[in-house]
């Protein structure tokens, strides 16, 4: 899998060559509560690598809205063994738990990064590890220092080491990206005169299917981020929209209209064996797999209104989950199943909602107004979507409890159809 | 090439420079011409010079409706207006007049809401104005309609008006997509 990614890297290297793509900025614009008070310390010898690794690492951590870090500075020598530790200074600076490392230059040219993540209160170590990196993997590698620390302290996996796509609108021009979760390392995947809408992960990470307008008509591609090819799936005569995958990503579900009107249909990877699975004259569209496969959800209008729907992944009957409101659209599942994100259309405002699909309660989680396709972390713990602000598309993110909010923005463009990827090596 | 050129050169030495383009769809074939005298024109004045054996193309003579290729629409709604049959109607007879005449209808939405449901909002509308042309005699095999949802606006502000533009159906003619 790590070859994997490395060929990830080098294709996404090669197709942007000499480019310096504008990055996705951050801004967090709400925190929440019960943060974990964190002292991240520079690591000793940092200095050697050619960029910094322990600023990026308390920046996730900060971003996530789960910790509160604390200052760390002004401390010599620096400690690199949980031994030479002043556990009372860290206690009167607040902080609960205390991040320390040590960074080495190997005789190959290469970096050793050795860090400890200590809890103060018992003066114990929680979890350490080490790091072999080439100096082009500081960013990958602080990701990864944090992933463990937010791990071990909130006991869920954290999403640092994750990407997101998105599609940038420049003047007429549309390119589909791909960054790292804190919307650095920008690279572009497609470039296009046309626009490129609904990108959508692959389960494994590897491919991403969207639709492409490029043949002045929607056509639903699926495109390698490993060798940068790509091929059609559905281009029928009319519309072909919607792509999600499949669980086990070996087949999609997408909307066509063929037939008349807007159906779901299946379909496998390689664009073959597709078969229909809704058979109303309204609007059935933006199917979405549960988890298990089981089940889709989808948007659709045949009771006069879009609102929606659940059904067996092989068609049939479908039951109505939403019933508040007159615009309920782009439903998407959370990856432990228990809650769905949809947009809300609610005194005229366009909302990211999570319904809590046990008790089917509603909550409204923005207060932005024109929000658009809502996509799931992959801890399920932010939920990444589309909306605007003043006339530009941004990005914007929202904790799935409403509390941590963040937008992210590219200078002088419009960014909009986020998608974020999933867990890496799954 | 050179002979229609000489051909066409002396038609606009017989007539001047200022034949009309036909008006009347009604009479197709028959024009009407009332001789003019050059002062009665403006001094200069030019036109594209079109080989004699060619018919001004009815789709492209802004006199002619068939020139006209967009039908607009209320918000969330697909039912085409009274004001718009006509012009659907035109396109649909022009259709099953010509055989191998292709149509690509182009279904468009402002931009609140979905994305993909404005593509299936879209689809409506261009199915709308296939179903019409289909009334005139049009085959299935020479339109597709497909949808643009809010992705190709016409109008950019987060204006009523500049919506109206946008909940629009195109109808392009091959070649012309």
């Amino acid at each position: 899998m790590r070859r994997a990614i490395q060929h990830i890297l080098v294709a996404c290297l090669l197709m942007t060559a000499g480019a310096a793509w504008a990055q996705l900025t951050i801004e967090i614009t709400g925190g929440g509560a019960n943060q974990i008070p964190i002292a991240v310390m520079q690591f000793a010898g940092e200095n050697l690598l050619p960029a910094g690794i322990t600023d990026i690492v308390e920046a996730d951590l900060q971003r996530s809205g789960r910790f509160r870090t604390q200052y760390a500075g002004g401390i010599e020598p620096i400690p690199t063994e949980p031994s030479q530790v002043n556990f009372g200074e860290w206690k009167n600076r607040n902080a609960d738990a205390l991040v320390i490392g040590a960074v080495q230059r190997l005789p190959d040219g290469r970096f050793e990064v050795r860090f400890r993540l200590l809890d103060v209160p018992k003066q114990s170590q929680l979890a350490g590890v080490a790091f072999t990196l080439t100096g082009a993997q500081v960013r990958a590698t602080a990701h990864r220092i944090a992933d463990v620390i937010y791990e071990k302290l909130t006991g869920e996996r954290g999403v640092f080491s994750t990407r997101i796509a998105y599609v940038v609108k420049q003047g007429g021009r549309y390119e589909l990206r791909i960054a790292d979760a804190d919307g650095q390392g920008a690279q572009v995947a497609l470039a296009s005169r046309e626009p490129i809408i609904s990108p959508a992960w692959s389960p494994d990470g590897t491919r991403l299917a969207y639709v492409s307008f490029e043949s002045k008509k929607p056509v639903v591609y699926v495109h390698s981020l490993t060798t940068g090819r790509r091929h059609v799936v559905a281009n029928f005569k009319g519309s072909n929209s919607a792509p999600a995958w499949s669980p086990d990503g070996k087949e999609l579900a997408v909307t066509l209209s063929r037939e008349g009107g807007s159906q779901i249909y299946l379909i496998n990877a390689d664009g073959s064996n597709v078969r229909r699975i809704t058979s109303s004259t309204a609007i059935d569209t933006e199917p979405y797999f549960s988890r298990d496969g089981q089940f889709i959800y989808f948007t659709s209008d045949r009771g006069g209104s879009p609102q929606i729907y659940r059904m067996s992944a092989g068609g049939g009957d479908a039951v109505r989950l939403t019933f508040e409101g007159a615009y309920n659209v782009s439903p998407r599942v959370s990856p432990d199943g228990k809650t769905m994100a949809f947009v809300a259309r609610h005194q005229g405002r366009f909302q990211v909602a999570v319904m809590d699909l046990a008790s089917r309660q509603t909550q409204i989680l923005t207060d932005t107004q024109r929000d658009e396709s809502p996509s799931f972390a992959p801890n399920g713990s932010m939920i990444l979507y589309a909306t605007v602000t003043g006339s530009r598309g941004v990005l914007a993110a929202v904790s799935s409890d409403g509390r941590v909010k963040q937008r992210l923005t590219v200078q002088a463009a419009d960014v909009r159809e986020p998608a974020w990827g999933p867990f890496l090596g799954n | 090439m050179k002979k229609a050129l000489i051909a066409a050169i002396a038609l606009i030495a017989l007539y001047g420079c200022s034949s009309e383009p036909t008006k009347d769809e009604g009479k197709a074939g028959v024009e009407e011409r009332a001789p003019t005298t050059p002062q009665q024109q403006p001094s200069t004045s030019t036109r594209p010079v079109q080989p004699p054996q060619l018919q001004v193309n009815p789709l492209k003579d802004p006199a002619n409706i068939l020139s006209k290729r967009s039908v607009f629409f209320d918000y969330d709604s697909d039912v085409i207006k009274d004001e718009f049959r006509p012009l659907v109607q035109a396109h649909g007879k022009y259709l099953a007049e010509h055989p191998a005449a292709k149509m690509l209808v182009q279904g468009n939405c402002d931009e609140r809401g979905s994305r993909e449901y404005n593509i299936a909002l879209g689809q409506r509308r261009a199915d709308a104005v296939k179903r019409m042309l289909a009334l005139m005699g049009a085959r299935e095999a020479q339109i597709e309609s497909v949808s643009l949802g809010e992705e190709k606006p016409r109008c950019t502000e987060t204006t009523e008006s500049c919506y109206a533009q946008n909940r629009r159906d195109d109808m392009l003619y091959n070649g012309e997509y």
